[in-house]
C-alpha cells in the first residue's frame, strides 16, 4: 500500500514535468499548426542555464529565473529566426527544419557548457524528507515538483480563459484570418505564445535539474514522451495534455514498480527480467496504441 | 531525351565507375563510401515512395532499418553460437535469411501501419515516431543480443554463385537492389495502384467519393516502403556485419527524410542524390571538425526552409513542397 502511494506520487511529479511541457507544444501546434521538435531542446536550454546560474549565485531562485529567461529569450530567438517562416507550410518542412535546430543546439549547448555532465543540487529550503502518510517519508523536491505543475496548470487555465490574452489565444485557433483582420497583432501573438512555451519548458528544466542527469539529448528523449502524452490527450487541448500527462507519469511510474512482479507471476526470471525491462519503456507507447484505437483525436479533442 | 534519363543514365554511369575508380586512385575508402550512399538510398528511396506519392510523413522509418538489420544479425548469431532460435538450426543463406528479415519488417509494417493510419497529419508523425521508440527500446533492452552495444557478425550471407565476402562484388549486389527497387517503385508509382494512391493525396475526399477505401491502398503503401526500408536494414548489416539500437533512432529516420527532401520530394531518384549529398557532406564536415553537427544543424534547416523541389527538382519533375 505505502508503494502504491509513492509510486503514485511519483506519477505525480513526472506528469507535472511532462505537463509543463506538453501545455507548450500542444498549444503552438493548436493554434500556429507547427510541429516543433525543438521543445525539447528548450527544455535541455533551461536546465543548463539554471545549473551554470546555480553554480555561480549559488541561489536557486536565480537558477529559477536564469531557466525561465534564457529558455524563453531562446524560444523566441528561434521563433524570430526559423519558425514564422514555416506556419503556411507543410508538416514535413516544420519537422526537417526543427530537427535541424535540435542537432544544432544539441552541438551549441556541448560547445559552450562541456561534455562535462553538471550537478545541482537540491536547495536547502526543499531538501529532506515530509512524511506524508506514517511510515512514508517523501522527498521535499519531489512535492515542490507536484506543487509548481499545479500552479502552472492553474495558471494557464486563468491566462486561456479568463484574460484578453487567452480570448485572443482561444480566437486565434479558431480562426486566424479573423483575428488578424480584426486588427490583432496576430505575429507578435504567436512570438509571444512561443516565448511561453519555451518559459514553460525553461521551468521544467530547472525543477528537474536537482532530480535528473542534465547532458545534451535530455530533451529528445522527454520531447518524444511529451508527443505521447499531446496524442493520448488531444493534440491542441490543454485539457488533453493534462489528463495525457497524468496518465502517462502514472502508467510510466506503476508500471515501472509493478510490471517486473506481474511478468516474474506468469513466467521464468531470466525471461520474465529482459522482457519486462523493454515493456516498461514501451508501456507508454502501448497505452498510446490503446487510445488511438477507441479515440483516434485523442481523450479530450480540442474543439476545432 | 528527356532531362530525367539523362540525370538516370549520368547517375547510373557514375554509381557503376566508383569502384574501377577508387582502385585506380588507390582510395579503398571511396568505396565504402559508395556502398553506404547506395544502401542508405535504398531506404530513402522506400520513404520517398510513401512522403512523396502519398503524402504519408513516416517518422518511423528507421524502426525498418533497425529490424532489418537485426533480424538478419540475429539469425546470423543463433547459427554461429550453435542455438537453435524456436527449434530451427539457422542458416546462412541469404536467399533463407533476407526473406525472412523482410517478413518481419512487413509484419511490424501491417501492425504499427494499422494503428498509425487511423491518424493522419501530425498524429500520424507523432505515431509512427513512437513506435519507432519502441522497437528502439525493445532493441536497447535486448541483453542477450548486445543490448546497448549492438550485435557483431562474423560473416555476410552467402548467395549462390554470388561471393558477397568481396567488396567490390557486394557494392554490385547494393546497386543491382538499388536500380531495381527504384525502377520497381517507378512502375508502382505510374500503376493503377500508384495512380489511386496518389489522388488519395491531391484530395482524399474525392478518392473515397470515387469508392475508393483509403486504408487499403495507404496501408499497402505503407508495408511496400517498409520493407524497402527494411532492405536497407538488412544490406547495411551485412556491410557492416554490426548493428546497433541506433539503427532504429529517431535521429535515423530523420536523416531519411532530410534526404528525401534534399534530393527532391516525389521523385524516386532524386533521394538518390539526397542520399549521396548527405553522406558525403557529413563524412567531409566531420573531417573537418568534431563540432561538425553545428553546420550539419543549419543545413538541414535550411533545406527545409529554401529547398523545395530539392537538387534535381528541377530536372526530374518533382513538384513543389
Amino acid at each position: 500500500m505505502l508503494l502504491f502511494v509513492e509510486q503514485v506520487l511519483n506519477g505525480l511529479q513526472y506528469g507535472a514535468m511532462l505537463f509543463m511541457l506538453a501545455s507548450g507544444l500542444t498549444l503552438i501546434f493548436g493554434i500556429m499548426g507547427v510541429i516543433n521538435l525543438t521543445h525539447g531542446a528548450f527544455y535541455m536550454v533551461g536546465a543548463y542555464c539554471a545549473a551554470f546560474a546555480i553554480l555561480e549565485t549559488g541561489s536557486f531562485l536565480v537558477g529559477m529565473a536564469a531557466a525561465i529567461l534564457g529558455a524563453g529569450l531562446y524560444a523566441v530567438a528561434v521563433e524570430l529566426a526559423v519558425i514564422q517562416w514555416l506556419y503556411r507550410r507543410d508538416h514535413l518542412y516544420q519537422v526537417l527544419a526543427t530537427l535541424g535546430l535540435i542537432l544544432f543546439t544539441n552541438e551549441a549547448v556541448a560547445m559552450i557548457f562541456g561534455r562535462q555532465p553538471p550537478f545541482v543540487d537540491i536547495p536547502p529550503a526543499l531538501s529532506g524528507t515530509l512524511r506524508v502518510l506514517p511510515g512514508l517519508d517523501y522527498p521535499v523536491m519531489r512535492l515542490a515538483f507536484i506543487a509548481v505543475g499545479a500552479a502552472v496548470a492553474v495558471g494557464l487555465w486563468f491566462l486561456v480563459n479568463r484574460t484578453r490574452v487567452g480570448m485572443l489565444i482561444r480566437a486565434g485557433a479558431d480562426d486566424r484570418e479573423m483575428v488578424d483582420a480584426l486588427g490583432v497583432d496576430v505575429k507578435r501573438l504567436y512570438t509571444s505564445l512561443f516565448g511561453l512555451g519555451g518559459a514553460l519548458c525553461g521551468l521544467a528544466g530547472v525543477m528537474a535539474a536537482p532530480l535528473l542527469a542534465i547532458e545534451v539529448g535530455m530533451g529528445e528523449r522527454v520531447l518524444i514522451t511529451t508527443f505521447v502524452v499531446i496524442v493520448i490527450g488531444g493534440v491542441g487541448s490543454i485539457r488533453g495534455a493534462l489528463v495525457g500527462a497524468l496518465l502517462v507519469g502514472m502508467v510510466d511510474s506503476l508500471g515501472r514498480a509493478y510490471l517486473p512482479q506481474i511478468m516474474q507471476m506468469m513466467l521464468p526470471p531470466s525471461v520474465a527480467d529482459t522482457l519486462s525491462a523493454g515493456l516498461v519503456s514501451a508501456s507508454i507507447y502501448v497505452l498510446m496504441a490503446i487510445v488511438l484505437v477507441f479515440r483516434p483525436l485523442g481523450l479530450v479533442p480540442a474543439r476545432s | 531525351m528527356t532531362s530525367r534519363s539523362l540525370v538516370i543514365l549520368i547517375g547510373l554511369a557514375l554509381l557503376a565507375l566508383v569502384p574501377p575508380v577508387a582502385g585506380a586512385l588507390g582510395m579503398p575508402a571511396l568505396q565504402g563510401t559508395a556502398t553506404r550512399i547506395v544502401i542508405y538510398a535504398i531506404a530513402a528511396v522506400s520513404l520517398d515512395l510513401i512522403l512523396g506519392y502519398g503524402a504519408m510523413v513516416s517518422f518511423g522509418h528507421a524502426m525498418f532499418f533497425g529490424l532489418g538489420g537485426y533480424a538478419v544479425a540475429i539469425v546470423a548469431y543463433h547459427t554461429n553460437m550453435g542455438q537453435p532460435l524456436w527449434g530451427w538450426e539457422g542458416t546462412n543463406a541469404a536467399l533463407i535469411v533476407w526473406p525472412l528479415a523482410l517478413a518481419a519488417c512487413g509484419l511490424l509494417a501491417v501492425v504499427t501501419g494499422w494503428f498509425a493510419l487511423k491518424t493522419a497529419g501530425v498524429q500520424f508523425i507523432m505515431i509512427t515516431l513512437a513506435f519507432a521508440q519502441m522497437v528502439f527500446f525493445i532493441l536497447v533492452s535486448l541483453q542477450m543480443y548486445g543490448g546497448d552495444d549492438g550485435l557483431m557478425m562474423d560473416a555476410r550471407n552467402a548467395l549462390p554463385l554470388i561471393d558477397l565476402t568481396d567488396n567490390r562484388t557486394f557494392y554490385y549486389v547494393c546497386l543491382a537492389v538499388l536500380v531495381g527497387w527504384t525502377a520497381l517503385c517507378a512502375s508502382i508509382v505510374n500503376s493503377r495502384f500508384g495512380l489511386v494512391f496518389q489522388a488519395l493525396r491531391q484530395s482524399e475526399r474525392r478518392a473515397v467519393n470515387l469508392g475508393i477505401r483509403p486504408l487499403h491502398f495507404r496501408l499497402t503503401g505503407f508495408v511496400l516502403s517498409a520493407l524497402g526500408t527494411g532492405m536497407a536494414g538488412v544490406l547495411w548489416a551485412n556491410y557492416a556485419l554490426f548493428v546497433t539500437p541506433d539503427m532504429a533512432a529517431w535521429s535515423k529516420s530523420g536523416e531519411f527524410m532530410a534526404m528525401v527532401v534534399l534530393g527532391g520530394l516525389g521523385t524516386l531518384i532524386g533521394p538518390i542524390a539526397g542520399a549521396a549529398v548527405f553522406i558525403l557532406l557529413e563524412q567531409l564536415l566531420a573531417g573537418w571538425t568534431e563540432h561538425w553537427m553545428i553546420i550539419m544543424g543549419p543545413i538541414l534547416t535550411l533545406i527545409a526552409l529554401f529547398g523545395q523541389r530539392g537538387l534535381l527538382g528541377r530536372w526530374v519533375g518533382g513538384r513543389r513542397g
